[in-house]
């Protein structure tokens, strides 16, 4: 039975397990350490941990300050505010200059659940993808989350990643040769029909919905973009000219994120059909996470419904 | 106070005021009026004030400071020229395509720029952080801010004050050049921002108040900061906004204007004469 731990809790115990081998590591909250799982490192090292009170514009312009007298700070709030009330002083003040400072948003996605749409942030990757030399990093499992913790303590540069608030299964410790590295993709599964290139929980939705589709003799490659910025270019090309169809999956608007870069990217240089799967362009609602994961088909059904679109498209 | 170094500082920030109205004349646009207000105390801080080398920028144990006010590039880039960052040809590139001179104040290109701003109320967060930093780090080097007086409508600089308010941030020390006009007219019609001392001591921080063209309070007020323990210290300088150019002074429509070739040739003879005599 492989591990089912939330890519938030993998997170906050990665980053404790750090603080001893890096010095200049800081970690700032918004008044969210027990949400975030940022108090894992409070509890490791409190002396290196910065409570910035609810003013997350104020926590992202410290944390650049400390960045240039060479701390690495890692800042943490949820993906709402951490994308949205801070974008633009994650743009003018961390972006811009190019500073070495890490964004990180838990509770990303309609799987936030019952808090409803205020707290569901489905525009995360599109509004930091949006910004010149961002890198937009979210990861689907916890194996997966305890070396992205590392390669972007260890990356210099200005880098969103997201967290998921429900514990999800382990998938990717499974694979043979898998490894970690920023902007590169991991196939976890072949495939010869389609391809479906998902981010952080979807990847579990994606690899049943593989299932699901290899049940009625379909073929489907599955792809963990964990990275959706700098997309895995040659990854994705290579999986349009031999699967000759994409399908994306994320819980996220289907406007600006992975789908669209996948899109952008295919449309320009390999074109092949690509249908996005996600939230479209709606806001979420409450309830609990399955069933308003489900209200909105973000789920290995709808994956499967997107994929018959794909395929019907390459004929 | 030596009065040949009052006289010094009068005459780097007298020379520094007519490179900036220059770069801005050269570039047919720019933030003249704020400038011209801050320049006294930022030139106090470059010239009297911080521990710098200007042949060693990256030093990092050098004293940091922040332009949170970020369009007041025309104040900052000539006292740094001045003080031998980089040369005061370079000016000439300020806002040009071929140029390395951002219109607002950049630290990538631009050498002794400590941190990009230009998008008001980020700047004094910056500076929050790096004097947490030098704290975090038991270093004793010094943060100084200046912010405008219209600036303090962003919600951001108060949340910057309670943070630096909670971790005791006696290192830093900012100041608002309180000039009085913003771009859409009076800061009292715009959006009322007094009283601020009582406003800044009300968040925790100690405030002193001076005229902001004065060298000595200037001195004695940076002096007074640097003696305070155990909070950060806030100056509020009143100044004259386009301060130095008689046709600029206390005018709101010298925020964001370039001066034509002949009103640059009258504030060119002002300032030169002001430079003579303090060359005396």
């Amino acid at each position: 039975m492989a591990e089912k731990i939330a890519t938030r809790e993998a997170y906050g115990k990665a980053l404790a397990a750090l603080a001893d081998t890096c010095p200049e590591l800081v970690v700032l909250d918004a008044d969210l350490a027990g949400a975030t799982k940022s108090d894992f490192f409070k509890k490791a090292c409190p002396e290196r941990f910065f409570d910035m009170g609810i003013a997350e514009a104020d926590m992202v312009g410290v944390a650049a300050g400390m960045s240039l007298v060479g701390f690495k700070p890692f800042v943490n709030t949820f993906a709402i505010f951490a994308s949205g009330r801070a974008w633009e002083q994650v743009r003018n003040t961390v972006c811009y200059p190019r500073l070495n400072v890490k964004v990180i948003g838990s509770h990303g996605g309609l799987s936030v659940g019952e808090d409803g749409a205020t707290h569901q942030c489905i525009e995360d990757f599109a509004i930091m993808r949006a910004i010149p030399g961002m890198t937009v990093l979210c990861a689907c499992d916890g194996n997966e989350m305890r070396l992205a913790v590392k390669a972007l303590l260890d990356y210099d540069g200005p880098a969103y990643m997201r967290l998921g608030r429900l514990a999800v299964e382990t998938v990717t410790d499974a694979i043979d040769g898998y490894k970690f590295e920023i902007g590169k993709g991991v196939t976890l599964r072949d495939g010869s029909d389609v391809t479906i290139i998902a981010v952080g929980m979807n990847v579990q939705m994606a690899l049943a919905a593989a299932e699901k589709l290899a049940a009625e003799g379909i073929s489907a490659r599955v792809i963990d973009m964990h990275t959706i910025k700098p997309l895995d270019e040659a990854l994705v090309r290579k999986a349009a000219q031999e699967t000759g169809a994409i399908v994306t999956t994320e819980e996220a608007t289907v406007l600006g994120g992975l789908g669209a870069a996948v899109a952008e990217y295919v449309a320009e240089t390999c074109p092949v059909p690509v249908v996005r799967h996600g939230v479209n362009d709606v806001f979420g609602r409450s309830g609990k996470a399955q069933a308003v994961l489900d209200a909105y088909g973000v789920n290995a059904d709808g994956i499967v419904a997107k994929v018959k679109q794909a395929l019907a498209l390459k004929k | 106070m030596e009065k040949t170094k009052l006289q010094q500082l009068k005459l780097q920030a007298a020379r520094a005021r007519l490179l900036g109205v220059q770069m801005v004349h050269d570039a047919a646009s720019g933030h003249p009026g704020g400038s011209l207000s801050c320049m006294d105390v930022l030139t106090d801080l470059y010239f009297s004030q911080m521990r710098i080398d200007p042949k060693n920028p990256a030093d990092p144990d050098r004293d940091r400071f922040v332009m949170s006010k970020g369009h007041c590039s025309p104040a900052l880039y000539p006292v740094l020229a001045l003080r031998g960052f980089f040369p005061v040809e370079d000016l000439k590139m300020f806002r040009r395509i071929d140029g390395h001179m951002s219109g607002h104040v950049e630290m990538r290109h631009v050498p002794g720029v400590d941190m990009s701003t230009g998008s008001l109320g980020q700047g004094i967060s910056v500076a929050v952080g790096m004097a947490l930093g030098a704290k975090q780090k038991g270093r004793d080097f010094r943060v100084y801010a200046i912010l405008g007086d219209g600036e303090l409508a962003e919600g951001q600089v108060w949340e910057a004050m309670m943070a630096a308010n909670k971790y005791h941030l006696d290192n830093l020390c900012a100041c608002v050049d309180v000039n009085g006009l913003q771009i859409d007219g009076a800061t009292k019609d715009v959006m009322p921002t007094e009283p601020l001392d009582q406003k800044f001591e009300a968040f925790g921080w100690h405030v002193i108040k001076i005229d902001g063209h004065d060298f000595e309070q200037i001195e004695a007020a940076y002096a007074e900061a640097a003696a305070t323990k155990g909070q950060p210290t806030m100056i509020l300088a009143k100044t004259v906004k386009g301060k130095g150019v008689s046709f600029m002074e206390n005018q709101v429509g010298w925020h964001g204007k370039a001066p034509n070739d002949e009103q640059f040739e009258q504030a060119r003879q002002e300032l030169e004469a002001a430079i003579k005599e303090l060359e005396g």
